[in-house]
This record gives C-alpha cells, sequence and structure tokens, in this order.
C-alpha cells in the first residue's frame, strides 16, 4: 500500500527532520495518530485534548483546506501540514 | 557542582518569552557563565531544577503557534528531551472538555516522594507526574467541580495570559498537605495532595464593591511558605501584601507599612531560607490602568527583617530613574547561602542579583528577551 506524502512545516521539523514523510491513515485523525507513532509528541503540538486542531494549524488535502478530521484520505493523497505564522 | 576548593556555585534558571537560559556562578557569585538559549523561540514559562534529585531539570513551554509541552534533562540540565506526555485534560466529547494552553508553574513534591512533581496550568488545572516529570497526569477533583470551576472563571477573569493555577507549596512535614494559588479564584489548602481543596481567604481584601467571601473576587499573586517554619505564609496579592500563621488561619495586610508613594502591590514574593521573618517584595505601579512597572520608572526592592512590621528600601545599584520596567511573581529568586543571593529577572530582559540580601545589585544581564521566571539553585 503506497502511503501518504505528508508536508511538514519548519515549527514541527524537529520531530521529522525531514520537510516531508510518509504516513498512513483512511483519514486525517487516522493519518495524525500514524505520524505520532512514527514522531512521538508531533500531534499534540497540532491537535488539542478535545480533538481540535490548533489555533494556527492549517491542513491541506490535495490542495484543498479542511478542518475535519474525518476528512477521507486515500493512498497517493498529498497532505500539507502548514503553520498560519503570526508576529509576536 | 563544586569547583576545586569545594565551594559550592550557584545556578540561575531563567525563563524568558524567548527560550530558556542557564546562568552559573563562581563560588563568590561574583561572575557568571551564560549558557544557552535552551529552545530558542519557545515561550519558557517556568524551568526548575529538582532539589531533591539535580539531574532533573523540567522546562514548561510552548510556542506561539503550536500546542504547550514540556522538556527535560535528566542529566542536569547537559541536554533536554521532550518528555513522553505533557499536562492535558481529559478529552470530553460533550463539549465540557478544556484546553491546556500552557504549563505556569512548577513544583516537585515532597522530599520523601521522589520521582513526584506538580504542575499548575492555564486555564486552571493541577497536575502530577510519578515518573519524575515524564508524563502528567490530571491531579485534582477540582477540575470538575461546580465551585471551583465557577471561581476558575474564563479568559475574561484571568490574567494577560489567561487564569493561571501557580504557587503550589507542600508542607515539608506532610506530603498530603498543599496550598495553590489561582488567578483569580483565590488562595485554597488542601490535605489529601491535591484532591480536594479548600478556600483559604479570611482576611484578604477584594476590589471595592465585591464580596471578599466570593473566591471569584480574589487574586493572589504570588505566595510563599517560610522554609524554617511551614506554618509560616507569605503572599503578594493583587489587593496587598499579607502574612498568615496557619494556627491562627487569617491574612494580615502586612503591605500598610510600605510607603505610601510606593504601595504594596506587586508581583513576586520571595523569603529567607533561614528565618521566617525576613521576606523580598518588587512594587509596581497599580494605579489607574496599572502600568505594571516600577513607581516613578524607579526600580526597589522592599525588605522586611521583622515580619512586616517595617519595610527597607533596597535600592543600590539599581537605575535611579527611567527605568520603566517591573518582575513578575515567578521572576524573583533566593539561594540558599548564609549571606543570602537575591536573583530577579525583569520584562526588559535585565538580570540583576545580590550576594547580601538586597544591600547592594548588579547587573548579572541584559539584552535577554522578557523574563518570565528566575530560580536558583545551589549545588
Amino acid at each position: 500500500m503506497s502511503g501518504i506524502r505528508v508536508g511538514i512545516p519548519s515549527p514541527l521539523q524537529s520531530y521529522t527532520g525531514a520537510t516531508e514523510v510518509t504516513a498512513q491513515g483512511h483519514d486525517l485523525e487516522a493519518l495524525l495518530a500514524d505520524l505520532d507513532r512514527q514522531f512521538p509528541g508531533i500531534r499534540f503540538r497540532m491537535l488539542d485534548e478535545q480533538r481540535c486542531l490548533r489555533r494556527h494549524i492549517r491542513v491541506f488535502v490535495n490542495g484543498r483546506q479542511t478542518f475535519s478530521l474525518s476528512e477521507a484520505l486515500q493512498p497517493g493523497d498529498h497532505v500539507a501540514i502548514v503553520q498560519a505564522l503570526s508576529g509576536g | 557542582m563544586r569547583d576545586q576548593k569545594g565551594a559550592s556555585s550557584t545556578r540561575l534558571w531563567v525563563a524568558t518569552r524567548k527560550g530558556a537560559f542557564l546562568f552559573e556562578s563562581d563560588s563568590a557569585r561574583k561572575s557568571w557563565q551564560q549558557k544557552g538559549p535552551y529552545y530558542l523561540g519557545h515561550i519558557a514559562h517556568h524551568v526548575l531544577q529538582d532539589p531533591r534529585d539535580p539531574r532533573i531539570v523540567l522546562i514548561a513551554a510552548r510556542t506561539g503557534h503550536l500546542g504547550p509541552t514540556m522538556f527535560r534533562s535528566t542529566n542536569g540540565g547537559r541536554t533536554f528531551k521532550e518528555v513522553s506526555r505533557p499536562p492535558a485534560f481529559a478529552t470530553r466529547d460533550d463539549g465540557s472538555g478544556r484546553t491546556v494552553s500552557h504549563t505556569f508553574w512548577l513544583m516537585p513534591a515532597h522530599r520523601n516522594e521522589p520521582g513526584v512533581w506538580y504542575a499548575g496550568t492555564s486555564p486552571q488545572g493541577l497536575f502530577r507526574s510519578d515518573d519524575a516529570g515524564d508524563s502528567w497526569s490530571e491531579a485534582s477533583t477540582i477540575h470538575d467541580d461546580p465551585d471551583y470551576r465557577r471561581w476558575f472563571g474564563t479568559a475574561q477573569d484571568g490574567t494577560p495570559n489567561g487564569p493561571m493555577l501557580h504557587s503550589i507549596l507542600i508542607d515539608p512535614r506532610d506530603p498530603k498537605h498543599l496550598y495553590i494559588g489561582m488567578s483569580g479564584g483565590g488562595v485554597h489548602e488542601s490535605w489529601d495532595r491535591g484532591r480536594t481543596f479548600k478556600p483559604l481567604l479570611d482576611g484578604l481584601e477584594v476590589v471595592g464593591g465585591f464580596d471578599p467571601s466570593d473566591p471569584s473576587f480574589h487574586d493572589p499573586h504570588c505566595i510563599q511558605m517560610c522554609p524554617t517554619n511551614p506554618d509560616r505564609l507569605y503572599q503578594q496579592n493583587h489587593c496587598g501584601i499579607y502574612r498568615m500563621d496557619r494556627s491562627e488561619g487569617r491574612w494580615h495586610r502586612i503591605g500598610k507599612k510600605m510607603p505610601k508613594r510606593v504601595g504594596d502591590i506587586g508581583f513576586p514574593i520571595v523569603l529567607s531560607p533561614h528565618n521566617d521573618q525576613t521576606a523580598w517584595v518588587f512594587p509596581m505601579d497599580g494605579s489607574d490602568v496599572w502600568p505594571r512597572v516600577s513607581p516613578n520608572g524607579q526600580p526597589a526592592v522592599y525588605c522586611t527583617v521583622d515580619g512586616g512590621r517595617r519595610w527597607i528600601r533596597q535600592d543600590a545599584g539599581l537605575p535611579t530613574g527611567q527605568a520603566w520596567w517591573t518582575v513578575k511573581r515567578q521572576a524573583m529568586s533566593a539561594d540558599t547561602h548564609a549571606k543570602v543571593g537575591i536573583y530577579f529577572g525583569t520584562t526588559s530582559g535585565e538580570l540583576w542579583g545580590s550576594r547580601d540580601g538586597g544591600a547592594k545589585w548588579s547587573l548579572i544581564a541584559r539584552h535577554l528577551p522578557e523574563i518570565y521566571a528566575v530560580e536558583a539553585f545551589v549545588q
């Protein structure tokens, strides 16, 4: 099974050591769980304990923004995790 | 860490808005060597080295754009690694769940409970670790108590950085006996390791026109327990400086003896490691819109050596004017030397120290980011 390519923003590359990694998951929630298995701790920096994406985290699936953890994913999809950086 | 003559060194762990720093002195506390920054760009709220096991150092951190976390050293600060499970509230599907914005306060537990730590968060939560800070879980029923949920308030009631649980104090005679402060929400005492708490407000004033019997209206800024007398507490509050002898159970506003032109509003309070009569505060301008700077731009520490009957201005070496900064509640600390060293970090990124209990001050570092916490550690 081919994986899903996941783009990693610079603030999270301390976890992955790479700008892009491969993960598995039938939806976004499963994908984040797999990322956390591979890179422990990365999920909580993006998703809070009430399962909400944190304030400055944006996720794009094949170029389209989504806010839903149940967003279905297919092998070969591209998921871009983006940090909406602001000042301070 | 001891030098070749066997004398101890003093460490200052400094938490700033842009990362953590370490300053380490020679045995005379005259020169300081800077290390860091650690986790540059992270907002470090507190850094603490465990006096029971100096190998353990915890950094409570977040960034402006990522969730909160904690970093841990198991080799005295040489290297750090992210903890396995930082403090987080229980997940609730009914919408009642809360989200930790950041861990604000760290406190090692009782000496007879090695590896146990407590943490206070924003919004208010009390967390506990049983593995020297590597994993954390909720420690108190107050998280779901209807009264406490009301007293916690919301973002509208808290500090500019959110409502905070702070000043976790452990009775050295009884690991089950704790105190906490809530900004806002008052002072609270527990006799069961923090599982349950009761308010401890008698004698505290609140802003005029509000009911002092309601914890919601109380805002303790920093509470400290005397190392030599755990039954004596001191407090810097939104409404003045207080002292309590626990057997009496009533707070007394000892800040009324401060000079009127300075007042008794501020954030930090530091106690002597050697007696229960000596305390240091750093007053700020708490008038009208709360400028939160030194009164008249003239910073000074005030010290009492008689339990608050009199206060002595200590400003030798500090700027004499146009110094528009102040000191946050965790940014002032005492070491444990016979001649007590006092240290504070400013909102403008200066680190000051005194080797003689505040009689004379010298600048240790400047041009740091805004300083959130300073913790002295003698080894």
